[in-house]
């Protein structure tokens, strides 16, 4: 089926998403971390009484107000394209989407927008502490509304807690709790806010350098430096831990996004954890994709194996495994699961047949096999599968997804180092005097975004070619409109998130310059 | 009904009070945000974000047909 598709139409379909999301997400990490720093200043500024503790937060809480404002509803037109450009996946979505995204909502709306009024508005008109609890609660509202995003995102990764309906063809929630306890959802959402909590960390030791650097505001940037590197220093470790759980994860749920995260093509025991290697594209093919080899590898012995399974000796499963199937291990060939994705798409079509053709006898049989487990365990489960042809189709690009994990988890590392140099020199004030180590913290602000970018970009092109795991592959999940519409509207998004993201640097900077009232 | 009548009159007075007094980057935040909105909302929504099945099909029931047929069609 996935031949009769215009792959240009998905490519351009995917292309916009993808060209959003990450603009959407230049905004939001910063938010999500910004706002509990300024809870931390905010809280030394009310127990202490320090009205520099006052100045100093009030500076911050500009640049947060003007990373809000600029990046508030562009997550929306993600939402406008899931009805235009993939209206069959939205509509096969069901409600699983609409109750954490409505819940989102009345945070968003409720939470954030009450307090940051209080927030921005309040200095001297409401009582100290009710105007702190105010910044907390923005800081807890801008957090858990991610929570709501995330666990929809994550369901799309490990769908859970939900039947399908063959009247309809939408998947109905039967099990809020499995919807939001999703293993997957609370990897996902403990990695991405930790993770937000070190992008904002290293803004704000990157900007507070800046002023060092200049020998301006030098007490407000030093105080800054001490919050951000410990902040950071604690959100790091907690993105490290995080990490190593969502791969954990991973390797059980999306097996073959973690074998292309390591390259891993043939399934061994002791496998070691390659730090860092090239890919080198040989002669053999998977199908018709490419199998590559690790050339200068560095590597760690037995490492990956205690990660993914708690032994040093365990089996970690390779591309070959997955696709091929290995029975001794357990594991499934994808023609395998073709083949029950096809009956189950077959039971599908006589359902559909039956109520056509008003055999209700079989439509009743043929309905009740949908609230089988026997049934949706076993062959449901793989109905996405029947829509390819090739095995070696599910298979995602291997450099884009090695590259992409090693890059990320490497700057993860620096900033590691960054807020420990951070603090030493705090404590034997010597930031100062170590000109290259401000100048390595002002650089590192762009590679706090291109971690957290690539974070995503390990997410969502290692999942390829799934729209919702197992399920729905993208080719199935796309509308029929004309791909010249979806080429208009992708230039168009390029254009205004291109504007704001001009609008929200040169404000900023501006303001930076200005730097704290005095 | 006095006593809710003087807190939301409060509650009116902080917010205007609020915008009356703001910097000249909340004036310029708030102007972005109005332009973005629209754009959003009156422009893109309206023109390029039509929602496929809500705009191509009258029902509920059509839509599920439609979906069905897409899912099952070369089956």
């Amino acid at each position: 089926m996935l031949e009769n598709i215009d792959l240009s139409l998905v490519n351009w379909s995917r292309g916009q998403f993808a060209l959003t999301a990450i603009y959407h997400w230049l905004f939001v990490p910063l938010t999500l971390g910004l706002s509990f720093i300024l809870a931390f200043m905010e809280t030394i500024y009310v127990r202490t009484g320090d009205e520099k503790w006052k100045r100093i937060t009030k500076f911050w809480m500009t640049l947060f107000g003007i990373n809000f404002a600029i990046g508030v509803a562009t997550g929306i037109i993600l939402e406008f394209e899931f009805g235009t450009n993939w209206s069959n996946y939205s509509w096969f979505v069901g409600d699983i989407f609409g109750a954490p995204l409505a819940i989102e909502g009345i945070f968003a709306f409720f939470l954030e927008s009450t307090f940051v009024a209080v927030m921005f508005f309040g200095w001297n008109k409401v009582g100290k502490k009710f105007h702190l609890a105010s910044t907390w609660l923005v800081a807890v509202g801008a957090n858990l509304s991610a929570l709501w995003i995330l666990v929809a995102n994550a369901w799309m990764e490990n769908p859970v807690g939900m039947v399908f309906n063959p009247d309809t063809a939408r998947n109905e929630m039967n099990s809020f709790r499995d919807v939001v306890l999703n293993p997957v959802a609370i990897d996902k959402f403990t990695h991405t806010v930790t993770s937000g909590f070190v992008l904002a960390s290293v803004f704000v030791l990157g900007i507070s350098s800046w002023f060092l650097l200049k020998k301006r505001e030098q007490e407000m940037a030093t105080r800054s430096i001490l919050v951000a590197a410990v902040f950071g220093l604690v959100s790091s470790l907690a993105v490290a831990l995080t990490g190593d759980m969502s791969a954990r994860t991973i390797s059980k749920v999306q097996p073959v996004k973690f074998a292309a995260m390591e390259a891993l093509y043939e399934g061994r025991t002791e496998a070691p954890l390659t730090a860092i290697s090239i890919l080198s594209a040989g002669g053999e093919k998977l199908g018709e994709k490419k199998i590559y080899d690790h050339k200068l590898q560095i590597e760690v012995p037995n490492l990956l194996s205690m990660m993914t399974t708690g032994d040093k000796e365990g089996y970690v499963p390779g591309l070959k495994d997955l696709i091929y199937g290995n029975a001794e291990r357990g594991i499934l060939s994808v023609e395998e699961m073709m083949e029950r994705g096809k009956y189950a798409r077959q039971v599908l079509t006589d359902y559909r047949m039956a109520k056509e053709l008003g055999d209700s006898a079989s439509v009743a049989a043929l309905g009740a096999r949908f609230r089988d487990s026997e049934f949706t365990d076993n062959y449901f489960r793989y109905f996405g599968y029947s829509f390819f042809e090739h095995p070696w189709q599910v298979i995602p690009s291997v450099p884009v997804t090695y590259y992409s994990f090693r890059v990320m988890v490497g700057l993860g590392f620096l900033f590691i180092v960054l807020f420990v140099l951070a603090l030493f020199f705090h404590r034997t004030k010597a930031l100062e005097r170590h000109r290259w180590f401000l100048w390595l913290s002002l650089c590192a602000i762009p590679l706090a975004y291109l971690a957290s970018e690539l974070g995503w970009i390990v997410t969502e092109m290692g999942r390829q070619p799934w729209i919702i795991q197992n399920l729905m592959p993208v080719g199935v999940a796309v509308s029929n409109i004309s791909t010249g519409a979806v080429q208009t509207t992708f230039w168009l998004f390029a254009l205004l998130f291109t504007a704001l993201l001009i609008a929200e640097v040169s404000i900023m900077t501006r303001q930076i310059k200005n730097g704290p009232k005095h | 009904m006095k006593k809710i009548r003087s807190i939301l009159e409060t509650i009116f007075r902080f917010y205007i009070d609020g915008f009356r007094t703001m910097s000249w980057w909340g004036k310029k935040v708030w102007l972005i945000i109005f332009v973005k909105l629209g754009i959003m909302f009156l422009i893109l929504r309206i023109f390029f974000f039509p929602d496929f099945l809500k705009t191509n099909f009258s029902s509920d029931r059509e839509r599920s047909d439609y979906v069905i047929e897409q899912l099952t069609g070369n089956n």
